[in-house]
């Protein structure tokens, strides 16, 4: 489809959208969070019942340590220094991504520059940073998009200059295929189902056709539609 | 059985050109960056190099870079910054010249490839990197209606491996997150390399304990804690 004049929709801050994020996490769920805005989903999630899993290997991860409680030896995947939790364990990396890998994970949450129709999802590699095609971050964005049970992804609706993130067919290289469950953007929470996407929450104030008109597939509005609530 | 070296630079002395060497370390944590500082010293080069990432947290590594001892990088996360941002950094301008091969892969393929080579499995079969880059020339099958990628075991010949304690019969205790890939990393080369910080006697490190086995090191070396830093990484 064309996209007009590109529009920016301001709506939700990061840390709003990890707050919608932190809803999908209920008690008893095992969780890893990727970097960026899903890390942020941990401020939220503080006092429900579910185990965080760090990839370097440990589960019940802490919040961020400060002062005194900096340990060189405990850090999460972003190089932040963490605390433990009553009942946390360490264990190797290949241990955490056999979790992973072996569906252990109830919910990922991940960012991403771009998801399809389909639920494919790429986020790993910009292409405007000039390497080949092969050549990126991956870290644990694969192994994670593949292995949770629950793959939801937080991102801004549209890039900084107002092109689509949610396009026909991903042209960034994939992180995984057709794993989306779930977008939570800044004005938009959508499905992922068989038939296509599922427009089920939108921003206070906006409608389903600006955010259809800042999204590049047909979207399938919910006969549930409602507003975004935190 | 006495596996002790007594300095770094004698631990890695024997390291010819053109070795694959294994690093252990995610990010700043339990990465040996004594050994890493000797191999620059002792200058072998045209290295295959095994590790998270050439950059964050491991400056150490840059100094590999900047004197030309790597010839390729495998890594998992391998840049200083995310996707969408570049970065002015030794390693990163090198891949850009061509003058480093480098080859990237998902993290749970990266160290199950080390732990399938140190335990005698070929290969081995994973979704991860279905329908992506990652697949590209490599061998696809069905199980269970589902698809996976057959991939390869690596046997390093050297691994660098850090741990909190270790004793003279190679045997090795872990701290924390400082652990990640070093456990793997020690069992799946021919000469594992271990600095520890603290060096015990056979014995202290209660048996139910032993993170590595020491039969899968072959050098251990005392060295002293360094002190961290904790740089941005996205």
């Amino acid at each position: 489809m064309e996209i007009g004049d590109l529009r920016i929709f301001e709506g939700l801050s990061r840390e709003l959208i990890a707050m919608r994020a932190a809803k999908e996490i209920k008690d008893g769920m095992y969780v890893n969070l990727g970097i960026g805005i899903p890390t942020i989903v941990s401020n939220w999630i503080v006092g429900k019942d579910v185990v965080l899993e760090a990839e370097i290997g440990m589960l019940n991860v802490g919040p961020l340590a400060e002062g005194e409680n900096i340990d060189q030896d405990l850090i999460n995947a972003s190089c932040e220094p963490v605390t433990e939790l009553p009942g946390c364990c360490y264990f190797s990396s290949c241990e955490s991504f056999a979790m992973i890998r072996g569906g252990y994970m109830d919910v990922a949450i991940l960012g991403a520059l771009q998801v399809s129709e389909k639920g494919d999802m790429a986020g790993w590699n910009n292409p405007d940073r000039g390497f080949p095609e092969h050549v990126g971050n991956i870290g644990g964005s694969m192994d994670l998009a593949s292995g949770a049970k629950s793959l939801i992804i937080t991102m801004t609706h549209t890039t900084r200059d107002g092109r689509p993130k949610i396009v026909n067919e991903c042209t960034y290289p994939l992180t995984a295929k057709g794993n989306v469950d779930k977008v939570i953007t800044n004005i938009a929470v959508i499905s992922v189902v068989k038939e296509g996407l599922v427009l089920e929450e939108v921003f206070p104030g906006l409608t389903p056709e600006d955010i259809q008109s800042v999204t590049e597939p047909r979207l399938i509005i919910s006969r549930n539609l409602k507003e975004i609530e935190l | 059985m006495d596996k002790i070296c007594h300095s770094v630079d004698e631990a890695v002395a024997d390291i010819s050109d053109g070795s694959i060497i294994a690093i252990g370390g995610f990010f700043t944590a339990g990465t040996p960056v004594h050994l890493i500082q000797a191999l620059a010293r002792h200058g072998a080069k045209d290295l295959t190099i095994i590790c998270q990432s050439v950059g964050p947290g491991n400056e150490d590594i840059s100094q590999l870079v900047i004197k030309g001892q790597i010839k390729k990088a495998i890594c998992t996360y391998p840049f200083y910054r995310s996707a969408t941002k570049g970065a002015e950094h030794p390693f990163e301008n090198s891949v850009r010249a061509g003058k480093i091969d480098v080859e990237v892969i998902p993290m749970g393929t990266f160290i199950e490839k080390l732990r399938a080579g140190g335990a005698g499995i070929a290969a081995f079969y994973t979704a991860t990197g279905v329908g992506t880059v990652v697949e590209r020339g490599k061998e696809k099958k069905m199980f269970n209606g589902k698809e996976y990628l057959l991939e390869l075991a690596i046997k390093p010949d050297y691994t660098f491996v850090y741990a909190h304690k270790g004793d003279r019969a190679g045997n090795l205790a872990y701290r924390k997150t400082a652990r990640n890939y070093n456990t793997e990393m020690a069992s799946a080369a021919t000469i594992t390399i271990a600095s520890v910080e603290n060096l015990v006697e056979p014995g202290d490190i209660d048996p139910d304990h032993v993170h590595t086995p020491g039969v899968y090191v072959q050098r251990v070396v005392k060295i002293e804690r360094p002190q961290n830093f904790y740089p941005t990484i996205d």
